[in-house]
């Protein structure tokens, strides 16, 4: 039965019930991609001055000229595009790997001081980033003197406590009786990390990578502090060069926006589950 | 034998305190030099006027100069009326969404949940790009035709003090409730289909179910969402760095918006460590009371 009455006598009323969900839910959805849709549309006009843009909701033509314009502008677009991804996939191999680890440990391993350090990690998720990131960035750019650097572009995310949170939540499920089977037959915690731990956590490994490799792209605050040239900036950060440079383009404005965006939505679609998986992981379960 | 056997287990396990401990250390290095120093710093750098060769202790100055800001006070004003204005309203939007999505089969759930999810997809600069166009001050801005169309004239959206942050909350409404739908979906779904049988022998309707299950269920979502929302809208700092830059004459300065002003355009690092602090502080309270408030007969 559920929560809706789905034995309506008569079709008739059943279909008109769904029928006016289904277009409410269907004018939210217009209303939440509308922006996407426009970015896309529209970087696909000319790349003319603002005033002179003409633009329809159905595009008339349909011209790569913005894209080139998006490349042209500076030497470094491309760049930008190279270290958006050695940054994110660094970040994101090295939070599977730690993350997976750290959470395999909090979650099965007995060790003195377990309880405690788990609940100092949880506690500071609640610390506003504002808190951390003028010492951070005297610590990152003042005292190491990395500024400009990948390494100051990936140290800070290598592993974060949300996915250590995450992993932990996920491993709870594990029966603990296989652990303590293989350790009876004398295997060694790493053994058992890599041949028995790994093989089961595939799926939270995978949501971990995404939602992980989605932040690193999309951040950025971060790399915007601690990059000084073009050369070392993430598309992020290189979009809004971009904007503040020429902010009467908008058509390429709208191809570096798309530019930016579309690897996020090809993987997206190709791993819809995973990430709608990644979502309600943690929150829900409590 | 058996007793051989729980010796033998027992110090196994005892073992693990090694490995455990390797187990978390680059977790535990990552979190102490990048979380814990920092937080331990941001006090010392408070009470310092901060230059890179030689700070000097000011005491409480940092503090008692912010209070004394009307700036301060304004940011965080703006900030909690963009807070009203767009948590409870994004939770409610997402409440609902899921349970109009509740009566169809799962695939066009998900097809439903990856629309709505989308814009948490693209990067906050690229639909800060979007949403500048949207915006444009021109009369072919699409915002303008809109209104246009109620025969309202020309707005600066993001330009006059009396739209700004209207604008700001708009976008809010329109791109930021994919999670929230999808954590609302998840916990309607982990409801027993026992209760809703149970009352539909009891004869209830619809809106009995919702008021006497759905919600009552859903109270402990509810409630992470409205902490982990109010959390985040306090800090925030990307849109309105990116859209507006804080003005027209400050409308628009967030207190995530000032600290980084204070810190990375006017180097004052001291007093930015300061007003962060104070941010802290005023996110516990707020989460604090929405625990003592709504959180009382909920059990875990």
């Amino acid at each position: 039965m559920g929560l809706f009455n789905n034995n309506i006598k008569s079709k008739g009323s059943l279909f008109a019930r769904n029928g006016l969900i289904i277009t409410a839910l269907l004018l939210f959805a217009a209303a939440t991609i509308f922006p996407i849709y426009f970015m896309i549309i529209s970087s696909f006009g000319d790349p003319v001055e603002a005033g002179a843009m003409s633009y329809s909701l159905i595009p008339a033509k349909i011209s790569f000229e913005s894209y080139k314009f998006f490349f042209n502008f500076s030497a470094h677009s491309w760049d930008w595009l190279k270290n958006s991804f050695i940054v994110a996939a660094c970040i994101t191999v090295s939070n599977v790997f730690f993350a997976t680890l750290a959470g395999y440990a909090f979650a099965k391993m007995k060790f003195r001081g377990k309880g405690i350090l788990f609940a100092i990690l949880l506690g500071s998720m609640m610390i506003p980033t504002q808190v951390t990131q003028v010492p951070l960035y005297i610590l990152i750019v003042n005292i190491f003197e990395l500024q400009n650097t990948y390494t100051a572009l990936i140290m800070p995310s290598i592993v974060t406590v949300y996915n250590i949170f995450l992993v932990k939540q996920f491993m709870s499920s594990i029966p603990v009786e296989i652990i303590e089977a293989a350790k009876i037959e004398g295997c060694s915690q790493p053994k058992i990390f890599w041949y028995i731990i790994m093989p089961l956590s595939k799926t939270v490994m995978a949501v971990l990578a995404i939602l992980t490799f989605m932040a690193a792209w999309n951040d950025f605050f971060w790399p915007f502090l601690v990059t000084n040239t073009m050369d070392m900036q993430t598309i992020q950060v290189g979009l809004k060069n971009f904007r503040f440079a020429n902010t009467t383009y908008f058509a390429p404005m709208m191809a570096g926006a798309t530019i930016s965006a579309v690897p996020m939505f090809i993987l997206f679609f190709s791993l819809q589950k995973y990430f709608l998986e990644g979502v309600a992981v943690g929150a829900v379960k409590g | 034998m058996n007793q051989l056997l729980t010796k033998r287990k027992k110090l196994k396990l005892e073992s693990d305190s090694g490995w455990g401990y390797a187990f978390i250390a680059v977790a535990l290095i990552a979190f102490s030099l990048f979380t814990a120093y920092p937080v331990i710093n941001a006090f010392i750098i408070s009470l310092q006027k901060y230059r890179p060769l030689g700070s000097t202790y000011v005491g409480l100055e940092n503090f008692v100069n912010s209070f004394s800001d009307e700036l301060f006070w304004k940011a965080l004003k703006n900030t909690l009326v963009y807070t009203l204005l767009t948590v409870p309203f994004n939770i409610l939007l997402s409440f609902l969404v899921a349970i109009l999505i509740m009566p169809f089969k799962k695939k066009t759930q998900t097809i439903f949940k990856a629309v709505y999810y989308l814009p948490a997809v693209a990067s906050g600069v690229s639909l800060a790009v979007v949403w500048l166009w949207i915006f444009d001050p021109l009369k072919s801005g699409i915002a303008n035709q809109a209104v246009g169309l109620f025969g309202i004239s020309n707005q600066n959206w993001l330009g006059s003090s009396a739209t700004a942050m209207f604008s700001l909350v708009l976008m809010s409404w329109l791109s930021s409730h994919g999670t929230a739908i999808i954590i609302y979906l998840a916990a309607l779904l982990s409801i027993d289909n026992s209760y809703y049988e149970a009352a539909d022998i009891d004869g209830a309707t619809f809106l009995q179910k919702l008021r006497y299950i759905v919600i009552p269920f859903l109270k402990p979502t509810t409630l992470f969402l409205l902490v982990t929302g109010v959390i985040g809208s306090f800090q925030v700092f990307q849109n309105a760095y990116l859209m507006t830059g804080g003005g027209p004459d400050h409308a628009t300065t967030m207190v995530g918006l000032l600290i980084f002003n204070n810190a990375f355009t006017y180097f004052e690092f001291g007093e930015a460590a300061a007003q962060s602090l104070l941010l802290a502080a005023v996110i516990a309270l707020i989460s604090f009371f929405q625990f003592k408030i709504l959180g009382k007969d909920i059990e875990y």
